[in-house]
């Protein structure tokens, strides 16, 4: 297994090595460093010419100008990090990149993480209603996806999402007919998915279509969109849905310890809501700290499912953990809804929350909860667009892979065994389907890398790509290749990682190795 | 499911299976490989529909304006300013009455104008011809390289399977917009023609993966070592013996790739680093006129909307290909359609003891 990975490790440097090499060179056949010095009428351009030559070493030739950026780059494994100058701003690029890497891997984790989740649930749900109208309606909006250009659905996302959502804040009131409509459109949406009998569609499609109305008409009443919150009574209601629904789906009902352990968990989330929300003002929070509650919440989840014990304390601790992490972001969620309307309210925003340029409010004051959901409303956009495109490939892909899971021997054996179809689907096939799925996830990255290219572009986001873009067009090597060596590593990397994954969750892979 | 069976009566859903297969099988006796694909790809209503929309595209596209010195029918062409005619250069296009519009016209400028009167019809179609013709190139290009690279690595397998492969990983180590862009700005005055080229040189690795794994399993097949015994050189069985039987993954990737090259070309000229004015394509349409998308909507619709359409019918075709060539798949059989089943077996039961 060491040796196995320590190839890997060895052939992954040499193919970012070779990539880079490949790369410089045809960068440096690209662009042209004179460009703004061809049309110069400057009186001293053969001079500015010679001296740009010199800053830029453009007389060497270009192996040994690689073979000295490589040495520079090279630094950064020990910590002495010289990628190169922006000769234009005059500035280094390590300094330029922070903050690009930073926000673009937000973006990219944001939208990968979103769209693995809802596109293996969708694929899964149209492969178990294979030939269905639900199926061919997924299919058909995967290859709609699937054929829609990025940058095209960004300006659009700009004009309708964005504009008309803040002009519907302006005047936040849900009416009738939209509330009728989008009730009737989640009741057809959800009685597709969940099928069966004519009677259970109804009553599916009648629960659903209530649900929305009545919500819609919550909202309207209590001026939710203006100042929202989930308050105590709705973290309870929906904490205690979680565990039921967590447990449905990871133990069945059936298991009274796993249900009361999830419960048990729902009900600490709900007991702690005051408590934490003083907590909130004796401290300094940070992303840190945030991460690190949710671990502790997750844990606690752990402990309260062995505590309940039983024959199966595994399976309890692991439904407890489950459910504890939703619990949790409905705590942490509840905290930021508190912090909303001063937020839309302050002089920067003006009641224009949703962000269609840039990455964050420039001159934005205020607490820890400002900055995050400011961070938040200039993601919604761009992460939106990206999902949309990987979510499509997700779908087709857990679909792909559910179905020919199902028709294995071993879904007949289960089947015959009298397990239930719960059991069948979430134990034998789901996990099985996913496998497949970890060699896709790597690829995938590398392609919402690219797609962040134009994202980034469209909603003037200050990320690599945006860098790449620039760069690319004033012709300044250095910040390309920059770049290029990171997107390389991350690739790579990601390879690496799927690789690592399917060994472990595949023993067959290790046998063949 | 036959296993699920009783003794059975004409009726049950073992015999209804037994009796659907016989029917696929009568379907398909004496009909060649292609004949059965054709018929399969035909029945394919999504597949069928998808043609028909991307030829009926192509032939407005490419007579509307004509194709190189050869005129089309239109009256405008996209470079020369009009006087504009409705206020701000809006489409003359508008709906039939029962569709909510007033009476069905097309008018002088049916996709309307933009801010110097150039005539967006012209402009979409001739972008449209460009697109077209650039997804063209890079899929054939693409094709030939990958069915190369994966047929050679696939038949000769050992050294030559390994160096092709690492040079396939090199290549997708990058994403292709990033490597697109650097390649597009290196050919940025040359013209549409060689961007294609550069793109088609780096879109084949998955095609070559392809093809790889295929010639892998059919070179082991009885009918290559019988062409082999036969006297027949390696060139002439992997172009007369393999290459036939591998020609389902071919053809589906390669429609698949084209989808992809569409969208490819339009991101590229959409950042600046593809087709170049005076050349127009769809996507330097859609980035020219980006920022007017608040005062005249109509600029940036027309050319996104022809892409879509373009790639959608495309990945609709490679979806019909797919399960032409690829008749394997089955149906899952669903809980609904066990309970079904068991509710007639249990009906069977009772009738053959009320008969006791």
């Amino acid at each position: 297994m060491v040796k196995f990975f320590g190839k890997r490790f060895l052939a992954s440097a040499l193919v970012v090595l070779v990539s880079t090499a490949i790369m410089y060179f045809l960068v440096d056949l690209a662009i042209d460093p004179y460009e703004d010095l061809r049309t110069s009428t400057a009186p001293n351009k053969a001079e500015l010419i010679a001296q740009r030559t010199a800053e830029l070493r453009l007389d060497e030739p270009v192996v040994t100008r690689y073979v000295g950026w490589l040495t520079n780059a090279a630094g950064c494994a020990v910590g002495n990090c010289q990628l190169g100058v922006d000769w234009q701003k005059n500035q280094a690029v390590t300094d330029i990149l922070g903050g690009a890497v930073a926000n673009t891997l937000k973006l990219v984790t944001a939208a990968s993480l979103i769209a693995i989740v809802l596109g293996a649930m969708v694929g899964l749900v149209s492969a178990l209603r294979q030939y269905t109208g639900f199926d061919y309606s997924v299919t058909f909006m995967a290859f709609l996806f699937y054929s829609l250009p990025v940058f095209w659905v960004a300006v659009l996302a700009k004009a309708f999402l964005a504009i008309k959502f803040n002009d519907f804040l302006a005047d936040p009131h849900i009416p009738l007919w939209v509330a009728v409509m989008l009730g009737v459109i989640w009741g057809v949406i959800l009685q597709a998915a969940v099928a069966g009998d004519a009677r259970r569609r109804l009553t599916t499609f009648a629960g659903a279509a209530a649900v929305v109305i009545g919500l819609s008409v919550y909202v309207n009443l209590t001026d939710w969109f203006t100042d929202p919150s989930l308050g105590i009574i709705w973290v309870t209601v929906l904490s205690a849905g979680i565990a039921v629904g967590i447990t449905a789906l990871s133990t069945g009902l059936g298991n009274r310890r796993a249900l009361g352990a999830a419960l048990t968990v729902a009900g600490i989330g709900a007991a702690l809501y005051y408590p934490m929300l003083y907590f909130w003002n004796y401290v300094d929070e940070s992303w840190l700290m945030i991460f690190g509650l949710a671990l502790v919440a997750v844990l606690v989840g752990v402990a309260v499912g062995f505590a309940w014990g039983g024959q199966d304390k595994a399976q309890s601790a692991r439904t407890a953990a489950l459910t504890a992490f939703p619990v949790a972001a409905l705590l942490f969620i509840d905290r930021l809804m508190l912090s909303w309307e001063a937020y839309t309210n302050s002089p920067i925003i003006r009641g224009r929350p949703i962000a269609t340029i840039g990455s964050s409010t420039p001159n934005l004051e205020g607490s820890f909860w400002f900055f995050t959901i400011d961070s938040f409303t200039h993601l919604v956009l761009p992460s939106l667009t990206l999902i949309l495109i990987s979510f499509a490939g997700y779908t087709r892909y857990s679909r792909a892979s559910m179905l020919e899971v199902m028709n294995q021997d071993y879904i007949r054996t289960a089947r015959a065994k009298g397990l239930t179809e719960r059991t069948v689907v979430m134990r034998h096939a789901f996990r099985n389907a996913l496998l497949p799925l970890a060699s896709v996830v790597p690829v995938d990255i590398i392609t919402l890398v690219g797609g962040a290219v134009l994202t980034e572009t469209v909603f003037g986001w200050f990320g690599m790509g945006r860098l790449f873009v620039d760069a690319l067009d004033n012709n300044q090597q250095d910040v390309v290749m920059s770049y290029i060596l990171i997107v390389g590593i991350l690739a790579v990397v990601a390879n690496f990682v799927a690789d690592l994954v399917y060994a472990v969750l595949d023993p067959r892979i290790r046998v063949s190795s | 499911m036959s296993n699920l069976e009783p003794p059975m009566e004409p009726g049950h859903a073992g015999e209804v299976e037994h009796a659907e297969n016989a029917i696929e099988l009568k379907e398909v006796e004496g009909l060649s490989q292609g004949q059965i694909v054709r018929k399969r790809f035909f029945r394919h209503w999504g597949a069928l529909g998808g043609l028909i929309t991307l030829l009926a595209v192509m032939i407005l596209a490419y007579s509307s304006i004509g194709v190189g010195p050869i005129p089309g029918w239109w009256k405008y062409d996209h470079a020369t300013t009009n006087d504009v005619l409705n206020p701000l250069g809006g489409p003359t296009l508008s709906m039939p009455t029962w569709l909510g519009g007033s009476g069905f016209e097309i008018g002088e400028h049916p996709f309307g104008q933009d801010e110097v009167g150039r005539d967006i019809f012209a402009a979409t179609m001739k972008g449209a011809q460009t697109s077209i013709n650039v997804m063209l190139l890079i899929g054939i290009i693409s094709t030939i390289v990958g069915l190369a690279v994966g047929a050679v690595a696939g038949f000769f397998r050992g050294r030559i399977d390994d160096g092709l492969m690492r040079f396939t990983d090199l290549v997708i180590t990058l994403p292709v917009l990033v490597v697109g862009s650097v390649l597009g700005k290196m050919v940025e005055s040359s013209g549409a023609l060689l961007l294609a080229i550069a793109l088609g040189l780096i879109s084949w690795t998955t095609l070559a993966r392809l093809v790889r794994a295929e010639f892998l399993t059919l070179r082991e097949r009885e009918f290559v070592d019988a062409a082999r015994v036969a006297g027949a050189s390696n060139f002439r069985i992997m172009f007369k013996h393999m290459i036939p039987n591998a020609m389902g993954v071919i053809i589906v990737n390669t429609t698949l790739l084209m989808s992809a090259a569409i969208l490819l070309e339009a991101a590229l000229s959409f950042l600046g680093f593809g087709v170049q004015s005076p050349d127009v394509s769809l996507g330097t349409l859609i980035s020219r006129y980006q920022n007017s998308f608040a005062t005249r909507p109509w600029l940036f619709w027309w050319p996104g909307l022809f892409i879509i359409i373009i790639a959608l019918t495309i990945n609709f075709i490679g979806d019909g290909l797919r399960d032409a060539f690829d008749p394997r798949q089955k149906s899952v059989t669903s809980a609904r359609k066990l309970a079904k089943a068991e509710a007639r077996m249990r009906l069977d039961m009772q009738n053959a003891d009320g008969q006791l």
